[in-house]
């Protein structure tokens, strides 16, 4: 008993250092094979870092107004120049990051993740409901992306959790797509007869059978909609109907003020795009090398 | 041929229906009303009467169903009604703005495609060389750079290297054509680089597959020059997915065009959409819905039936 006791958190422990280990190895060979795919992941390392630790590594209050140091060129006291207000710009980059990513992580989850799960009941219903479903996921589908977030930006207005609500729903319909056709041809598989033979309820096969088989393309979803994500964020920023001012937001930073100084402030136009540019293109390249590693149809190829 | 091209267009009346439906549905249940907010932002006082009175002249009073049908009604007459924010008709709202917009849209369209159909042909012909790398980064950076930072760099070269800047007041293609290509070419070159993105990668794709085909192989065999081997038996079957691709991807023009237009200030149908957005003006918000949802869908039936007059091993059903 106690000899039970007092082997059973070492053996765990090593259980833990073992998994940690083969995670290790998964990531390494994947780097490996793939190194556009590690170097997207290195990026967007360093852009997560950069979130997580913003408010020890930037050098300025992204809010602090600074009326004597207004438009300055990049110099050593300001790395990436000043905007029209006096903030440090790379501050506001910093900061800009973690809107970023909060926006593009929570739209990509919830949307990849709600689209699944109503494709994939969807599809194991089946019949007239799967019918209904499909219609309405048409329905969604005519309209082009962007419309779509405005339309809910226009319904609910401006702000950050609208903003993530305007991304999110578009991307319903288009991972319940996905999801549905992979769904489809698992249900007349023998493991799921199984399971209903058994007298598993419906939410127990959904949850808990069919959904950790449609893992990889979810996965896939997820990731090709984060660099979207974080774009349209931008987009809808940029427009003015993402999030408000003085939320520190790369589409944010190029609107207005960016154009109208051109001449005088460049670098207030520059760095906010280059940001944004290099989190899509990470976020595309890792998400390209996860399909290829993960898609076996693609990998004979 | 002509049954199937009238079914097409027979089915996407439900389908339209429904988007006018779910859009109406969602900007009238939400609070904020577009006559409170008009006169907010004026700062005067409005009396109750006068509030009244005008949502009674915007339809505003009556029931919602009332309002629904009042406005489907008029859309079969091709009348969509009046801007609850100019008040002026929203046909001529459009009108005013459709010529730029179309036109930008066809130009970007056009630029995507002399982009998207060389570059890829040549990243497929030189597989796995310095080009091809160089080409498949060009067309994965379309994809990460957003297309109104783009418009913002071309007019920040503009005026700190040429001191010029693109002009504000738009000219017809009728007036003048070079002023207008002049000023258009910029904002078709920022929104096509986009579009070109997933057509350039899907291009070489189709290629190299086209290109492994036995009747290819065939052609060769019998001598042809690679020239025509290339243009004419593997480019006009390689195409296809490349026009479904285009077809497919309506979607970045269209937020291409909205983004752009404002860099750019442009006043077009994406620019209007905007304003419509932000002034709460619901009749104009419906009406620019449905318009894009119809142009969209409207592309992708013109995309299928290219495709099953290119390719007669699609059947009609």
């Amino acid at each position: 008993m106690t000899m039970a006791q007092e082997t059973a958190p070492a053996a765990r422990t090593q259980m833990r250092r073992r998994r940690l280990r083969a995670w290790l190895r998964v990531a390494l060979r994947f780097a490996r094979r793939r190194p556009l795919g590690a170097a997207g992941a290195a990026i967007i390392l360093v852009m997560l870092a950069a979130a997580a630790l913003a408010d020890l590594i930037s050098p300025y209050n992204p809010l602090a107004t600074d009326y004597g140091a207004m438009l300055q060129a990049p110099s050593a006291a300001h790395w990436l120049g000043t905007d029209a207000f006096g903030r440090d710009v790379l501050t506001r980059i910093i900061y800009g990051s973690r809107t970023a990513l909060i926006v593009g992580f929570t739209a990509s989850f919830f949307g990849a993740t709600l689209g699944t799960i109503v494709g994939v009941a969807s599809a194991y219903f089946g019949g007239k409901t799967d019918l209904i479903v499909q219609r309405f996921m048409d329905l969604l589908l005519s309209f082009p992306l962007i419309v779509l977030a405005l339309v809910v930006v226009a319904v609910l207005g401006t702000g950050m959790l609208n903003v993530i609500l305007a991304i999110m729903v578009p991307m319903i319909p288009r991972s319940a797509l996905v999801s549905r056709s992979s769904a489809l041809s698992l249900r007349e598989t023998p493991f799921i007869d199984a399971a209903r033979a058994l007298g598993f309820g419906h939410a127990r096969i959904i949850f808990r059978h069919l959904l950790p088989n449609v893992m990889a393309p979810y996965l896939i979803l997820l990731t090709a909609f984060l660099g979207q994500a974080i774009l349209l964020e931008a987009s809808l920023s940029f427009l003015g109907l993402g999030v408000a001012e003085p939320v520190p937001a790369w589409g944010l930073m190029l609107s207005g003020a960016a154009v109208e100084f051109a001449e005088r402030a460049p670098w207030m136009a520059i760095f906010p795009g280059i940001a944004i540019s290099l989190s899509v293109f990470a976020f595309n390249l890792f998400g390209d090398s996860l399909r290829d590693a993960l898609d076996p149809k693609l990998r004979v190829s | 041929m002509t049954r199937y091209i009238v079914q097409r267009l027979l089915l996407m009346i439900p389908t339209l229906f429904g988007v006018a439906a779910l859009v109406f549905l969602l900007l009238r249940v939400l609070p904020g009303d577009i006559v409170e907010l008009k006169y907010a932002g004026s700062g005067t006082f409005a009396p109750r009467q006068a509030i009244e009175r005008e949502k009674a002249q915007l339809g505003l009073d009556k029931p919602l169903w009332r309002q629904f049908v009042d406005w489907i009604g008029g859309i079969a007459r091709l009348d969509f009604g009046i801007s609850m924010w100019t008040g002026r008709p929203i046909t001529y709202e459009v009108a005013i703005r459709l010529e730029l917009s179309l036109e930008l849209a066809v130009m970007a369209t056009l630029v995507a495609v002399l982009i998207s159909v060389p570059l890829g042909t040549l990243a497929a012909l030189k597989q796995d060389t310095w080009l091809d790398y160089a080409v498949r980064i060009f067309s994965i950076a379309g994809l990460a750079i957003p297309s109104f930072w783009l418009g913002i760099i071309m007019i920040l070269v503009f005026i700190i290297f040429f001191h010029w800047l693109p002009p504000l007041t738009f000219t017809s293609f009728r007036v003048s054509p070079k002023a207008n290509l002049q000023q258009l070419i910029w904002p078709a070159l920022a929104v096509g680089y986009r579009y070109s993105a997933v057509a350039t990668r899907m291009t070489r794709s189709a290629v190299l597959e086209v290109l492994r085909e036995d009747y290819i192989r065939t052609a060769r065999a019998k001598g042809l020059w690679e020239k025509v081997v290339l243009t004419r038996h593997a480019l006009k079957n390689a195409l296809l997915p490349v026009i479904t691709v285009l077809g497919l991807e309506f979607a970045f023009l269209v937020g291409g065009l909205v983004v752009t237009e404002q860099v750019f200030n442009l006043n077009g149908i994406g620019k209007l959409f905007v304003e419509a957005i932000s002034q709460r003006d619901y009749t104009m918000v419906q009406s620019l819905v449905l318009l894009t949802s119809f142009v969209f869908i409207f592309v992708n039936f013109l995309v299928d039936l290219v495709n099953a007059w290119l390719d007669p091993r699609i059947r009609y059903q």
